[in-house]
């Protein structure tokens, strides 16, 4: 706790001194027996001075005032003994109260402002409060890490002038993996570790990723297109430190002419130094995926290490460099087919990363049960914008 | 795919000294992608070393260790015996062991375990001698490996003490594993990894199925394909080649080498037959099957099942076929495989019984393999591969191996006849503009490096560079090679991926993000602001909790959509209000200490669609307009909902004062500030909903009367079913009305500049009237001039009768363009009191 007697003075508040000492004191003595006599008149100014000057408080001045400067003070009597006087005396006579009552009236003044200074200096000290231990009377919440960093990502998209897309959780088969040239009979297909929707025969799933938003968006919008799909999408994985049955990606799609995988990697570059810093680029491993072709596996530059050698080896990548994010590469003639364009003219890109471990690689965040949990000290970690 | 590195070496010339790790980044750059790299786990220095002495020495424990000194050459740097304690006794004065010396490390369960000197039962004992449990090459517990009983004479006479051990004993040896992709069959075999291997590197490969193979004189072994029922048009064998050996000794060991390759394979070796067609299996790519001879009665006939047919397959399980399951039978009639997925019990190979042994070596569709295994969820490492893709041209050679091998391990000799029922079909072409490479790719690459990569990859082509277009038959073992983006990848996957260039698309422009989009940031934001969690739950939940939120038999929320397959039987289906999932999140929270807790979620709910099914059409072509029309419809509907749920505080207990706990008042307000950081402006009709406190719920609804959901209290018996804290408060809202309802853009009203006029009026109504009702009838009487009004107080007791209540409202009045008099607002203020007397009897006191 600090001292309340360090709190600092207002500014401007009058010196502490003695000023309201009569500038006549030791003037002479006036003539005794005479109430209008200059010694006499003094007499009343000193102790209405000597008065004043001992209010230690305003309700103390409040009785000199009335004591040395009310109707029934000596010098409000002397000044109504004016009249009584002889004609040439009077002229004397009212200058000498005059001024008497005018150097009292001066000090009650003087000392009324010193003492409302006074006052206000203490009621301040006596208000004072310790704000230094943090207020919570009602703490601000949070938005989720996910959804953010889905944002964030979408954010980027935008700016490279996407527009954002989004589909149904529960997806026709269809969408999900024919349009994708995910063939029935395709180990690729049970590879997904698919929720299947009940009966069988209703040809429902839980979509195992956004792609299927690829096939809605050129169905209904068409091309030239360039959109992209955070979501939510799931497998039939158990939760653990490291998986969860259900998860977020975000899909990119550009469908236009002459488009090529040399955009495809400029586009990753873009979103990887959007999420992770300047330089942090992107890298492309030849990879398989049934709505792709080429296909490719995509890496970002370590951030931490930036590909750099350390010793230890560098605990984010591994000491490989690259951190693994997701599938990509140029949509399959069969994808564009099934969605009535014409391959010959149009070409593109798709890729799809997951928003958690784009999140938790940004945030160091070790176990993937703390983006699902829902404590409520875990979001307190983070800012609203991250 | 786990791949032996010294079995690659034998394929593809490796570079001297190249470890594990550069194969592994060397075949991900092709499309390899490492799993993981494994290693014997011994680091040296292990070393020979010759026991020159060994003391007994009886410890209190009454354990007897050996106090040893042992000649380790100049090994441990000085050329002195070195000091180690023993704790085994299986050795004698003069024999040579395995020493592992201060710095080098054994594998334990628990990781590397590095050896220093260290004191011990009185000595300091520098290094160990090991046992083979230790050095993780075998299971022997008896004891300290003496080197003369695992290692051939010739190898012994030429060791001496320091020498190093880790070569000598394998321990240097390591197994890349890699992910293989499911296009590429072909690379489950180490024939495959070497030639992508060459690809990556240039290095040079040798094919191992260009072996001299047999023709075959004379009639083989009666096979007869006779599948009468393709899949998709496709016979399920178009290839069976049988080769018979006689007279082997099946019950002679595995040579060493082939049972430590298949080991290090991830193969456990079994029996002299089965780990032959296993080696054979991962090095060509060709699963095998071998039958005994003795128990065929009649030719080998291709078919597919019979409706009733059974098979107990080799892992003892009875299956009931289906008449899509290729079968090999014994003269079309006793079921003896499903064919290249897993064989039965009859015919199979004995050792002991068995001597004269048929070899199948066939090329199954990779459609029907895949479909027979998924139906009886039955995975096997043949059916892997046909699944993938095998090469047929490969079935001679893998046949041709296996013979040989046989031969040259079991005795016996071969038949000379070879039967090759082969129906193979002519692979297909595909017809390549080579720019596209460069116009898909985004590198300029040179048409005549095009055409190279082609041929690399194994490619017949037709034509020349300066032909821009050409004909390309794919190789035998790249089935997934079907058309020109196909071909245009593996132009980009040899020259390497590296090698694009990195350029941003020029989008078309955008429009941002949609209303809806950014409705939901402001929703969520407004509740963060407002002291609320986001969190996002699971949306699986179980009939149970409906019951348990007190929902009726008939409740439409009970309508769920359940799935086929879910994680937990318990909760099987998808949520249909955001307030069944979000109790486990707010019980979590206080379980771990967090008493005060507010959370919303946003996300969108599943109604089922009825009964409609969205159909299933199929890859590469357009559905017609009727038939997406079906899916889409079959698809149920998800809207967007918001909802909150709170316990504990709202305002917190602390140094600056008491706080105050949650209650139904906040939550309707959160449900509000959701409407107002849309704009929209809602209604409050007190309700009753189930899971509700009855007289703490409110329906909130647009001025047009749509619903767009409640807030309030959850009923005790709720909180009670549910575990949560007293007085739990909760509200869910359709976002997706509200988002609707804001998407208009808001003109502004001028501000008045006047000052304003207040008033406040105290009314007794009776109880049973809304406060709603009675405000709404003050602003009706009040007109135009009524700025605002705020009930700000309620009194009940002896001033006013029973049945009735006093509600305090003040009364803000402003007029846009003068200073109102007194006579007008007491006019606008009685006349609202008129109005409410009238609607409701309301008596000002
Ligand atoms: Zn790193």
């Amino acid at each position: 706790m600090s001292d309340a007697n360090s709190h600092p003075s207002p500014a401007g508040r009058p010196a502490d001194t003695d000023e309201g000492g009569s500038p006549h004191e030791g003037s002479g003595s006036a003539s005794a027996g005479s109430a209008l006599s200059q010694e006499s008149v003094e007499a009343h100014v000193g102790q209405a001075l000597e008065a004043i000057a001992r209010a230690r408080d305003l309700d103390g001045l409040k009785e000199a005032r009335l004591a040395h400067a009310g109707d029934r003070s000596p010098l409000a009597l002397a000044n109504r003994a004016i009249g009584g006087l002889p004609g040439q005396e009077k002229a004397a006579a009212g200058k000498l109260v005059g001024q008497a009552r005018g150097r009292v009236s001066q000090a009650l003044a003087r000392r009324q402002q010193e003492l409302e200074a006074e006052r206000d200096e203490r009621i301040l000290v006596e208000e004072a409060m310790d704000l230094t231990v943090a207020p919570g009377r009602r703490p601000l919440g949070r938005r989720h890490v996910l959804t953010v960093t889905a944002e964030r990502m979408a954010d980027a998209m935008v700016g490279m002038g996407w527009e954002i897309a989004e589909g149904p959780q529960v997806e026709a088969e269809w969408f999900n993996f024919d349009a994708l040239n995910f063939d029935k009979d395709h180990p690729a297909r049970q590879m997904q570790d698919t929720f299947f929707v009940e009966p069988a025969k209703a040809g429902l799933v839980l979509r195992t990723h956004t792609s299927p938003v690829q096939a809605r968006s050129l169905l209904e919008r068409g091309v030239p297109l360039y959109v992209a799909v955070p979501g939510k999408t799931f497998r039939t994985d158990e939760l653990d430190a490291t998986h969860t049955p259900v998860f977020h990606q975000l899909e990119g799609l550009a469908i236009d002419e002459g488009l090529t995988m040399a955009h495809l990697k400029g586009t990753l570059d873009r979103l990887a130094e959007a999420m992770f810093g300047a330089g942090i680029v992107s890298r492309l491993r030849p990879a398989y995926f049934p709505f792709t072709e080429p296909s490719a596996e995509m890496d970002f530059r370590c951030f931490v290490c930036r590909g750099e050698p350390t010793a230890p080896p560098c605990r984010t990548c591994g000491g490989t460099g690259w951190i693994e994010w997701g599938g990509c590469g140029m949509v399959h003639h069969n994808v564009l087919r099934a969605c009535g364009v014409d391959p010959e003219r149009y070409q593109g890109f798709a890729f799809g990363m997951g928003v958690e471990r784009t999140a938790m690689f940004r945030h160091g965040i070790a176990d993937m049960r703390e983006l699902i949990e829902g404590d409520v000290r875990f979001n307190a970690q983070f800012g609203m914008e991250i | 795919m786990r791949v032996p590195v010294d079995w690659l070496g034998e394929y593809v010339t490796l570079p001297e000294g190249v470890t594990g790790e550069q194969i592994a980044a060397d075949l991900v750059s092709v499309g390899l992608e490492e799993e993981g790299l494994h290693t014997s786990g011994v680091g040296g220095p292990l070393v020979v070393g010759r026991v020159l002495e060994m003391t007994p020495e009886e410890q209190k424990n009454g354990k007897t260790i050996n106090w040893c000194q042992v000649d380790v050459g100049d090994a441990n740097g000085s050329g002195e015996p070195q000091g180690i304690v023993c704790g085994a006794h299986n050795f004698a004065v003069g024999d040579l062991v395995a020493v592992i010396l201060p710095g080098g490390s054994l594998p334990t369960p628990q990781g590397p375990l590095t050896i220093s000197a260290r004191k011990t039962y009185g000595h300091v004992s520098a290094g160990m001698i090991c046992s083979v449990r230790e050095l993780g090459i075998g299971e022997d517990h008896d004891g300290i490996l003496v080197l003369p009983r695992l290692l051939p004479a010739e190898v012994v006479a030429r060791l001496a003490p320091g020498d190093d051990l880790i070569g000598v004993l394998g321990l240097d040896r390591e197994t890349v594993e890699v992910n293989v992709t499911p296009d590429r069959g072909y690379c489950f075999s180490i024939r495959g990894i070497a030639r992508e291997y060459s690809h990556a590197t240039g290095a040079a490969y040798t094919d191992p199925a260009s072996l001299p193979v047999d023709r075959g004189e004379g009639e083989g072994y009666a096979v007869r394909l006779a599948d009468e029922a393709p899949l998709e048009g496709v016979p399920g064998c178009d290839r069976y080649l049988a080769r018979v050996v006689r007279g082997i000794d099946l019950t002679r060991t595995t040579p060493e080498w082939m049972a430590r390759r298949l080991t290090e394979a991830g193969m456990r070796p079994i029996g002299l037959a089965v780990d032959v067609t296993n080696y054979v299996m991962l090095a060509l790519g060709q699963p095998l099957h071998a039958f005994d001879l003795a128990t065929l009665t009649g030719p080998v006939v291709v078919r597919r099942a019979r409706p009733g047919e059974r098979l107990t397959t080799l892992d003892d399980v009875d299956r009931a076929l289906d008449p899509e399951d290729l079968l090999i039978t014994d003269g079309g009639e006793r079921v003896l495989a499903l064919a290249g997925v897993m064989g039965g019990e009859d015919g199979e190979v004995i050792p002991g019984v068995t001597t004269d042994v048929l070899l199948e070596s066939a090329h199954f569709d990779a459609r029907s393999v895949g479909r027979t295994s998924r139906r009886h969820r039955l995975s096997s490492e043949a059916a892997k591969r046909f699944e993938r893709g095998v090469d047929p041209d490969v079935t001679a050679a893998a046949a041709q191996l296996a013979v040989d091998l046989l031969v040259e391990h079991g005795g016996g000799s071969a038949d000379p006849a070879v039967t090759d029922a082969d129906q193979r079909p002519e692979r297909p072409v595909v017809d390549l503009d080579l720019t596209l490479a460069g116009r898909y790719v985004g590198v300029d690459y040179d048409l005549q490096r095009v055409l190279e990569i082609l041929r690399l990859i194994g490619c017949e082509v037709q034509g020349e560079a300066a032909d821009r277009v050409v004909t390309v038959r794919p190789p035998s073992w790249r089935p997934d090679l079907t058309d020109a983006p196909g071909l245009v990848e593996e132009v980009a996957r040899i020259d390497g991926y590296d090698k694009i260039p990195s350029v941003v698309p020029r989008a078309v422009g955008g429009r941002g993000l949609t209303h809806g989009q950014r409705a939901r940031r402001a929703v969520a934001t407004a509740l963060a602001g407002q002291g609320l969690h986001e969190v996002l739950t699971y949306p699986f939940v179980g009939a149970e909790r409906f019951d348990e939120l007190g929902l009726d038999e008939d409740d439409p929320h009970r309508d769920a959509v359940r799935l086929a397959n879910p994680l937990s039987d318990e909760a099987p289906l998808l949520r249909t209000a955001l307030l069944q999932t979000l109790p486990e999140a707010l019980r979590r929270n206080v379980s771990r200490g967090s008493r005060d807790v507010a959370l919303f979620e946003i996300d969108s709910v599943t109604l089922p669609a009825g009964e409609a099914l969205a159909p299933v059409p199929g890859v590469g072509e357009q559905p017609d307009e009727e038939v997406l029309a079906q899916i889409r419809s079959a698809v149920p509907a998800q809207p967007w909902h918001v909802a909150v749920m709170a316990a504990g505080q709202a305002d917190r207990s602390g140094w600056w004062g008491r706080g105050r706990p949650v209650d139904v008042v906040d939550v309707v307000g959160w449900a509000h500030a959701v409407a107002d950081a849309l704009g929209v402006e809602v209604r409050r009709e007190q309700s009753e909903r189930a899971s509700f406190h009855p007289g703490r719920c409110v329906d909130l609804t647009l001025a047009d009367g749509t619903l767009v959901g409640w807030a309030g209290e959850l009923h005790p018996t709720v909180v009670h079913r549910l575990g949560l804290p007293p007085r739990t408060s909760a509200a869910e809202l359709e976002l997706d009305v509200l988002v609707t309802a804001s998407d208009h853009r808001t003109q502004a009203s001028p501000l008045s500049t006047h000052p304003p006029a207040t008033s406040d009026v105290a009314l007794e109504v009776p109880r049973g009237v809304r406060f709603s009702a009675v405000e709404e009838s003050l602003r009706a009487g009040a007109g135009e001039l009524l700025e605002s009004l705020e009930l700000f107080d309620v009194y009940a007791g002896d001033q006013v009768a029973q049945d009735r209540h006093s509600l305090a409202f003040r009364m803000h009045f402003r007029a846009p363009d003068r200073t109102l008099t007194t006579q007008e607002v007491n006019a606008a203020r009685d006349a609202a009191v008129d109005r409410a007397a009238q609607d409701h009897g309301a008596v000002q006191r």
